[in-house]
């Protein structure tokens, strides 16, 4: 039995604290939404790779969306969102952003497993042992983004794992290889900060209303995400959490206020035998 | 196909002008460049709350049946085991066996109902690969691994007579431990990222250790001879009074776009059930001294309280994680308010 006492508090290598001495720069996704075009190319190269099976044949009614969100077999997911706007050319401005999990700094899945099947890579992104799950699915109500899911014909949870498989292999995730536009960007996460913050300064020179980055700030809830995006707009239109929290950063008061309460307890049933005959 | 590169050590071969801004390529001078640079007339339009309406969140892959089934009867066996070593001390002897009894059965059961959950029963054991204070279920399994044998064994050496100095030892382990797994389970459900959940984690222990206590005092109840209903009569009023007054709290300092949860649907049903059937159990056990059939029925009534507190928190959760109201609107709140955690 290994004592794992997780992961909590700011820090910027999460590799590091979880044990790897020697290990690659952590590596990301970096999601430039401004350059999508919706092809799907993503989903699908991220489902052949990873042998993700079928997820029905939906016909969602979601402008292009037939996928609707991150769950057990879908692992990138291409929103799309059609915004009515007054004067743009079809009187509508379309939005289109691929998401992914974000692999947490501060990863509330991998916090809460109890089996140790969700751990952190050397390269600092945040996988689960397929061999190890059993199914247990606390990580699923745990994450903040509404990632992983149960596969409910396997009773194992699944989710992105940043093509671990190939990032061994020094090769960037299948997603990022086959997207055309380059909206999905690979590489070391520091080198991607700098190159979306330069972006975000070009879009904005260019009067690109609404442009914003997401998930890039190390003192964000999460401590920033290992993949983040540049969003046109505010992110609960995409579907993301405006503002999450890992739930773990609060499970100190968690933990006094049960050990109070269970206090509570045995001196209440105690107090009630104690207190007189009658 | 994508001309440029994405290595482990960046972007390499980049096509010329794959940084080019969306409306960099329109006509200078037409009136929609115009327009989408300046952005002169585009007008506030009604902010959608979600993707479609869908939830940010993922819901939880538990049944109610297994695991809200749990938390009442882990919550009622780790209070039996304290009334049970209780009584044992202070000489209610008609309290005592029933009260092992039913903390032995509820650990069963418990156990039973949790390893049914798993999406993979067969790897049960996984969970005791490693020790993770940063995981409520990891500390939860450890406890219950302690507990559930404490409890068993108390109840068999009860029943049989057999090796009382083990028995005694066992009862003291399964009342010590009885409270933590009593009140753990609000731990495992607030460390989530569950609206209604989360947001009650500073009252969530204590409503469930209020259920739990009064849980186990309808089993004294159920039990309790004339002579020996007094401590569980004091019990359970103030482990009713106890539910009902921090089941208010925690909605009531939660935002009402979380409580909401707590009102509506299966969930809002069972907590008023809950309700009434807390007081009703309370009054009778009040009224109940040398009244053996009215104890019995306010202690069935505190029984049933229990699980429907359980079951309706556990609905509440449910119920919130799809609504996306609840996740995103306090969060737009804080960011509106400049207190956002990003800030
Ligand atoms: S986004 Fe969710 S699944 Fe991905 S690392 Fe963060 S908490 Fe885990
Ligand atoms: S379902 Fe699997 S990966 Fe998720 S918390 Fe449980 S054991 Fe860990």
């Amino acid at each position: 039995m290994a004592v794992d006492v997780g992961i909590q508090g700011a820090m910027q290598d999460p590799a590091a604290v979880s044990g790897w001495l020697d290990h690659p720069p952590r590596m990301g996704f970096f999601t430039d939404t401004s350059v999508c075009i919706g092809c799907k190319a993503c989903e699908v190269a991220c489902k052949e790779w990873n042998q993700v099976p079928e997820d029905g044949l939906n016909l969602t009614g979601m402008s292009f969306d037939n996928t609707s969100g991150l769950g057990a077999d879908t692992w990138r997911h291409v929103a799309f969102i059609e915004r009515p706007e007054a004067g743009s050319d079809h009187g509508f401005r379309w939005l289109m952003s691929s998401d992914v999990c974000k692999h947490c700094t501060e990863a509330a899945c991998l916090d809460v497993c109890p089996t140790g099947a969700i751990f952190r890579t050397e390269f600092g992104t945040v996988v689960v042992q397929e061999d190890v799950c059993n199914g247990c699915g606390y990580c699923v109500p745990a994450c903040p983004y509404g990632v992983l899911d149960k596969r409910e014909d396997d009773g194992r949870i699944f989710k992105c794992t940043l093509c671990y498989d190939r990032l061994g292999a020094g090769q960037e995730p299948a997603c990022a290889k086959a997207c055309p536009t380059d909206s999905i960007q690979f590489g070391p996460l520091d080198e991607l900060r700098d190159r979306a913050q330069g972006k975000l300064d070009q879009l904005v020179e260019a009067g690109v209303t609404g442009a914003r980055l997401y998930g890039q700030d190390p003192s964000d809830g999460v401590g920033g995400a290992g993949a983040f995006f540049l969003l046109l707009d505010e992110p609960e239109v995409y579907g993301l959490p405006p503002d999450p929290v890992v739930t773990t950063r609060h499970l100190g008061e968690m933990w006094r206020a049960v050990a109070v309460a269970a206090v509570g307890l045995a001196m209440a049933v105690g107090g009630a035998f104690i207190g007189g005959q009658r | 196909m994508n001309s440029s590169r994405v290595t482990q050590n960046g972007l390499v071969d980049t096509r010329p002008g794959r940084e080019a801004p969306p409306g960099s390529g329109r006509p200078t001078g037409s009136a929609s460049a115009e327009r989408s640079r300046g952005g002169r007339r585009r007008r506030p339009i009604e902010q959608p709350r979600s993707y479609y309406g869908l939830p940010v969140l993922n819901s939880p892959v538990w049944e109610s049946r297994e695991i809200a089934g749990y938390f009442f009867l882990g919550g009622m066996a780790g209070a039996s085991s304290v009334v049970a070593a209780v009584a044992q001390r202070s000489g209610r002897d008609s309290v005592v066996k029933p009260a092992k009894l039913a903390a032995a059965g509820g650990a069963m059961l418990s156990l039973v109902a949790l390893v049914t959950d798993l999406g993979r029963p067969t790897r049960a054991l996984n969970m005791l690969r490693v020790f993770k204070p940063t995981s409520p279920m990891s500390v939860g399994t450890w406890l219950l691994s302690g507990y559930a044998p404490a409890a068993i064994v108390a109840a068999a050496t009860e029943t049989t007579g057999l090796y009382p100095a083990v028995g005694m030892a066992a009862s003291a382990a399964a009342a010590a431990l009885g409270p933590a797994v009593a009140s753990y389970t609000a731990a495992l459900i607030c460390d989530t990222a569950v609206p209604a959940w989360h947001d009650g984690r500073h009252e969530m222990p204590f409503v469930f250790v209020s259920s739990a206590a009064s849980a186990a005092a309808g089993v004294g109840l159920l039990a309790a001879s004339d002579a020996d209903e007094a401590p569980l009569r004091r019990l359970a009023i103030g482990a009713a009074a106890a539910e009902l007054a921090t089941d208010r709290l925690m909605e009531r300092r939660m935002d009402p776009v979380v409580a909401k949860a707590y009102h509506e649907g299966k969930a809002g049903t069972l907590l008023r059930a809950a309700r009434v059937l807390t007081a009703l159990g309370a009054v009778g056990a009040a009224a109940g001294r040398n009244n053996r059939q009215l104890r019995i029925a306010s202690g069935a009534a505190l029984l049933a309280a229990s699980a429907c507190t359980r079951f309706g928190v556990f609905h509440a959760g449910m119920a919130s994680a799809e609504d996306p109201a609840a996740t995103v609107e306090p969060q737009r709140a804080r960011v509106s308010a400049g207190s956002a955690v990003g800030n």
